[in-house]
């Protein structure tokens, strides 16, 4: 039975899904506590699609294709905000057209130049056949954005939530802004190989949105939020080799697990809590 | 607490500001304010006051003119954390999870290091802070779980924790009590005495003359400012708001069995009138017509 257990370790590539995926769930699952605080989290799903042109454009012109999705996914990230900027529309009618329309670019490009690379397995992700120079990339992203995430989650988080008082203390918080939207189109790009682009939203939402339940102090929701990611990343890549399944798909359900277990038994915001402080009467708010 | 050691002011000089859309919401207007006193911005909905505020604060640029703090550029003042801004319930996120002590530390940012991780003197003042409006026990309290009246105290713990010479205060006394008001008041006080220029931007005319120093009248431009006494009168109040204060008068025979000249003016726009008293042409405020606590208003 051990023996059975430990078989994924034996593989070399297992090990590296495992541990790879730990680490871009944990990065995702950091940004994800910004984005779901700032009502954003449909941001993520924009990213992912958007960066879909910028891929193809890539492979055709024989870049990397990194690049080509940052760029994209960072075009249509500042885009969103630039139009935000001007115009009296709601976030979500901004991003749902910023982002159609790259999806639409890149699926009109892959159609009229079919090309070797399969967009396939940009949509769909498969971790556990990353080629090894993509590997690098992906490790260097997600390691730039948690050391910067490391120095500048504070500055964020003030920016965030308190434009002016981000003002008043001699920040910038549309640099700030910048900077996020940044690291979210990098990583975005990194967990593209290990979700997929259609999964990815998951990794950028419920680790927060789990975590958010379980506290009320950024910082802690922050921690629990990469223990999650980490964790169900890692879990589900390993879990993968047993069940042959899609490794995006375990990872994912992983994460609506935590959130369903946090979701009833959260100490102070679950269902159960909400229960008990209903049949108490005299507990009444300050 | 000490402030630093700045002489505040605010001036503004023919400053005038359009949204993104073009749209002119200040123009021409030119006011100083300084040193240490507590100045009322007062003005009706939609006269750019807040606009004024987020020009303050550098969210929107002067298209003309422009507007110095303790004589240096907005951008320059704020870098060198010297203005502490009270913001409207409204515009903060009380669904945040962060607590009353998380709040009140980022007035400590500015002085913190690059990681802004709080020194034993930022822990001590934002303690004191807290004490100060009287908040000492809510400090673990998460920021939604408290009353209109303990949020607002929260976000003036955290002007006092930044110890900064000029305080923006946009709207502080809607939706609170009047024994909060009162607190705030008092503590106001306090702040100028310790060398803080105070901007208040209020719709409660009656509260104006109890405790600000100076007025700016505002409407889409300064219409008036000056000292409170000389500036704040029936005259000046009518033609900032134009027609959409709430104006009763009473004098001749609705007031006196006699033919006493004196009439009684009240002026809101709120629950808090403002009551001038007199004779024409020499009328005064009646303070004493404002409501105490536990009245009714």
């Amino acid at each position: 039975m051990i023996d059975l257990l430990l078989e994924p370790f034996g593989y070399q590539y297992m090990v590296r899904a495992i541990w790879v995926g730990a680490l871009v769930g944990t990065v995702c699952a950091f940004l994800s506590c910004y984005l779901i605080l700032k009502g954003w989290s449909l941001m993520g799903d924009a990213l992912s699609h958007s960066v879909v042109p910028g891929v193809a454009i890539a492979y055709l012109s024989g870049l990397p294709y990194a690049l080509g999705a940052f760029t994209s996914g960072l075009i249509a990230a500042l885009g969103i905000a630039a139009v935000r900027r001007i115009t009296a529309l709601r976030e979500d009618a901004i991003i749902g057209i910023v982002f159609t329309t790259l999806f639409a670019i890149g699926l009109l490009i892959a159609s009229i130049k079919p090309m070797a690379v399969n967009l396939q397995s940009i949509i769909m992700g498969n971790i556990l056949a990353i080629p090894d120079e993509d590997i690098t990339q992906v490790v260097v992203i997600a390691i730039v954005a948690l050391s910067t995430l490391a120095f500048r989650w504070r500055d964020l988080m003030l920016a965030f939530f308190d434009e002016a008082q981000a003002r008043a203390v001699g920040l910038d918080p549309w640099r700030l802004r910048v900077l996020f939207f940044v690291l979210l189109s990098a990583c975005t790009v990194a967990a593209l190989q290990t979700v997929g682009a259609i999964l990815v939203i998951a990794l950028v939402v419920t680790p927060g949105a789990t975590a958010y339940l379980l506290t009320d102090r950024f910082g802690v929701m922050i921690g629990i939020a990469m223990v999650i990611g980490a964790f169900s990343s890692a879990f589900g890549a390993y879990a993968s080799y047993f069940l042959d399944g899609a490794t995006g798909g375990l990872i994912v359900l992983t994460q609506t697990a935590i959130f369903l277990l946090a979701y009833v038994f959260a100490p102070k915001h679950g269902v159960l809590a909400a229960r008990r402080a209903a049949r108490m009467p005299k507990s009444e708010p300050a | 607490m000490t402030m630093k050691r700045v002489q505040p002011s605010i001036e503004a000089e023919h400053l005038s500001v359009a949204y993104a859309n073009g749209v002119r919401a200040i123009s021409d207007a030119s006011f100083t304010l300084g040193p240490a006193s507590i100045c009322a911005l007062v003005g009706p909905n939609g006269s750019g006051k807040s606009t004024l505020f987020k020009t303050l604060m550098g969210f929107l640029k002067p298209a003309q003119g422009g507007v110095r703090i303790a004589g240096l550029p907005v951008a320059e003042a704020l870098k060198k954390g010297l203005v502490a801004y009270v913001p409207q319930s409204e515009e903060v996120d009380w669904t945040f999870p962060v607590l009353v002590e998380d709040v009140v530390m980022m007035g400590r940012y500015g002085r913190m290091g690059l990681l802004r991780i709080p020194s034993k003197d930022d822990r001590a003042t934002v303690e004191s802070a807290l004490v100060r409006v009287g908040m000492g026990e809510f400090r673990c309290r998460q920021i939604g779980e408290l009353s209109g009246g303990q949020k607002k105290r929260v976000f003036l713990a955290r002007a006092l924790a930044q110890e900064s010479p000029v305080i923006l205060l946009d709207e502080p006394f809607t939706g609170i009590d009047v024994k909060t008001e009162n607190e705030i008041v008092a503590l106001l006080r306090t702040l100028r005495e310790e060398g803080a220029l105070i901007f208040v931007s209020t719709h409660n005319l009656g509260s104006v003359p109890e405790f600000c120093d100076h007025v700016v009248l505002f409407n889409r431009t300064v219409l008036a400012f000056g000292p409170t006494e000389t500036t704040f009168t029936r005259e000046k109040l009518a033609e900032t708001f134009g027609g959409v204060l709430r104006h009763v008068r009473l004098g001749g025979t609705e007031l006196h069995d006699d033919d006493d000249a004196r009439r009684v003016t009240v002026l809101t726009d709120d629950e808090r009138p403002l009551v001038f008293y007199g004779r024409k042409g020499d009328e005064r405020t009646v303070s004493s017509a404002a409501p105490r606590e536990g009245g009714s208003a």
